[in-house]
């Protein structure tokens, strides 16, 4: 029997591609995709089911899908794109009611994938050079996606110990680059010349966006339970990201940075929220060897990742979004999936 | 290789995207700009830093080492040193002796508190600086066997009164001793002679440096000779003499969750009385504090 899956933050570019990476999978029979808005690209089998933020009609879906493995990756990291109460709402309560159908007696699931940030480390003056996944952060966190984040990565710890039968997964992921994905650090290397803060010139480490979601289905198919930090190899200072965008650094005041930013974000020329301007100051590194030993091969390092962000950046600058816009079409979708007329390939 | 990639080229049909046949283990492309590290060391940075350097250790300081080969030339090792005066005066003495005598980088690890100050911290980092944390430290050590230079006295080394010069502070909680052990890399104990008289303190504050969250804020004979802003930026010509100490291995495994407390402290006590009586025996062949 095929694997039944449950992909949640369908729209979002995790779930999205992720949907789009599984539907070449054939011992993957169905794939369910959640979300509070439709999909923003072209899937060919994944079903869609609208749901509210909270996904509190999960328990119904889990039991009537009957799927096996649900692969979370809705969990907000981007702090400029909701509120604060909202992001609480999507992260913890999203999750605490993903994991309650996930665990209710008689549940047929067998594996959580969760994709959390390493946000959860923080960045302090006080951190070592490179995280661990058993390590823990420096000090209590101070921003609120950092703290959803740790939140929720305790509930999925408790979910692991009580449900032995489950294979559990937590994927911290570090800063994503690449061609598709807006990301607080994408944004701020798209702007004309890039904030930086005076005096600092902070070590880097990304991930490139297709790394992501390979990395996502090789736990999911590997069945690896457990922690991985999800990051590329090596770590290069800001100027120097910088300065593979083509772009310059403009230094920020490192006193009374708020003062500073926060009128330019009120006018939308900059976005970037506390836990951006902790890591423009320290910077961040995990150790990415733990995901290595299970297997895994990276494509891009991590000035890699920076360098084939910034080459998709000319090619946008040159020809525009090169990609066809794609409008989810409710009618349209059932018609290819359900109607007797479509022929579909024979496996 | 250019054969190859020629055949692929030009084998028909190559208009419908094959999927590429990667070799197993391939190196990845890193596109970097700079010579920074992973630690953020620079070593075109450390290579100016030397050059700007070289003629107050040569010059001003006159730094003359005893027993240099006793530094391994290759791999890891933990170098301890004492630790003085006002700024410290030792710790670019030491790390530009070894990388210039021995031509391997030294790794200084100092108080986290210098990550934290704009520019300085860069610039610290770029010139071989790194944060003393154990996780740091191993992975220099034990991954890398590279050479780190820590002071156990920390902060209470250089902050204390001239008249407490030349006599050890506690060494911490023996943290070093545990690094080394669980590194698997002997401990080299570095004494020197000569820093203390570089920036002496004569009056410390504790009231205001408990107000600025400062370990210590010192009033220095430099500060009271050259005046406030000169005197914090210039040494006293004292004469340096450095002196390695045996190297102290340790015979136990390494890689351990925790080695015994009362083993690590004792091995502690051993290195700071080690160097103590190294110190003092510097101090009784001295004839001048300026010309040694």
């Amino acid at each position: 029997m095929g694997r039944r899956v449950l992909i949640t933050g369908l729209s979002s570019f995790w779930g999205g591609r992720l949907a789009q990476a599984i539907e070449h999978d054939p011992d993957v029979e169905t794939i369910v995709g959640l979300d509070t808005q439709e999909p923003r690209i072209q899937l060919e089998r994944t079903e869609f089911v609208k749901a509210d933020q909270s996904y509190s009609i999960l328990a119904r879906i889990v039991k009537a899908t009957q799927v096996d493995t649900i692969l979370h990756t809705f969990l907000v990291v981007d702090s400029t794109r909701m509120s604060g109460r909202a992001m609480h709402e999507t992260n913890v309560i999203g999750t605490m009611n993903l994991l309650a159908a996930a665990g209710a007696s008689g549940s047929p699931v067998r594996q959580v994938v969760v994709k959390s940030s390493t946000l959860v480390y923080g960045s302090t003056h006080e951190d070592p050079a490179w995280f661990r996944e058993e390590m823990s952060r420096t000090r209590a966190p101070s921003t609120r996606v950092e703290r959803s984040l740790v939140e929720v990565e305790g509930y999925l710890r408790d979910f692991a110990e009580d449900n032995p039968h489950v294979i559990v997964t937590l994927m911290r992921f570090s800063n994503v680059l690449g061609t598709d994905i807006v990301t607080p650090c994408s944004k701020a290397l798209a702007l004309p010349a890039v904030p930086g803060i005076f005096g600092y010139d902070p070590l880097m480490q990304f991930v490139e966006e297709d790394d992501v979601i390979r990395s996502l289905e090789f736990t999911r198919q590997q069945q690896l339970p457990g922690i991985y930090n999800v990051a590329g190899d090596g770590r290069l200072p800001w100027s120097e990201v910088a300065s593979l965008c083509g772009k310059r650094v403009v230094p920020i005041p490192p006193v009374l940075t708020g003062l500073v930013t926060a009128p330019l974000e009120r006018l939308g020329i900059l976005e970037l929220p506390p836990e951006m301007l902790a890591l423009l100051r320290y910077g961040r590194g995990v150790d990415n060897r733990r995901l290595k030993r299970a297997g895994f091969e990276y494509r891009y390092t991590s000035a890699g990742a920076v360098d084939n962000y910034a080459r998709a950046m000319h090619l946008r600058h040159t020809v525009g979004d090169s990609r066809p816009a794609y409008k989810y079409d409710t009618e349209v979708e059932t018609f290819f999936r359900h109607s007797p007329a479509v022929v579909r390939a024979p496996d | 290789m250019a054969a190859q990639r020629k055949l692929t080229a030009e084998r028909p049909g190559s208009l419908v995207h094959l999927p590429r046949t990667t070799p197993a283990v391939e190196e990845l492309a890193d596109p970097r700009l700079s010579d920074v590290d992973e630690w953020g060391r620079s070593e075109k940075t450390r290579a100016l830093a030397r050059r700007i350097y070289d003629p107050l250790y040569r010059y001003w300081f006159r730094a003359e080492w005893e027993g240099l080969e006793k530094i391994p030339t290759d791999g890891g090792a933990l170098l301890v040193a004492n630790h003085a005066a006002a700024i410290p005066s030792d710790a670019p003495v030491i790390m530009h002796g070894i990388e210039t005598e021995l031509h391997r980088p030294v790794y200084g690890m100092a108080d986290h508190l210098f990550k934290a100050v704009p520019i300085v911290g860069t610039l610290w980092s770029r010139s071989g600086g790194v944060a003393a944390h154990p996780e740091n430290a191993y992975r220099l050590l034990r991954e890398q066997q590279q050479l780190a230079l820590v002071f156990p006295e920390g902060s209470k080394g250089p902050g204390k009164h001239f008249s407490q010069r030349y006599r050890l502070r506690r060494f911490g909680r023996g943290g070093f001793v545990e690094i080394a052990m669980r590194a698997g890399v002997p401990i080299v104990p570095i004494t020197v002679v000569g820093a203390e008289e570089s920036m002496p303190i004569v009056y410390k504050s504790p009231a205001l440096a408990k107000a600025i969250g400062a370990p210590y804020v010192p009033l220095t004979a430099n500060m009271l000779l050259f005046g406030p802003l000169l005197g914090t930026l210039l040494y006293f010509p004292a004469k340096f003499r450095l002196r390695v100490l045996d190297p102290v291995r340790f015979d136990v495994p390494p890689d351990q969750e925790r080695y015994s407390k009362s083993r690590v402290m004792d091995e502690a006590e051993d290195i700071r009385l080690a160097m103590q009586e190294s110190l003092y025996e510097m101090l009784r062949q001295r004839r001048s504090v300026w010309f040694g």
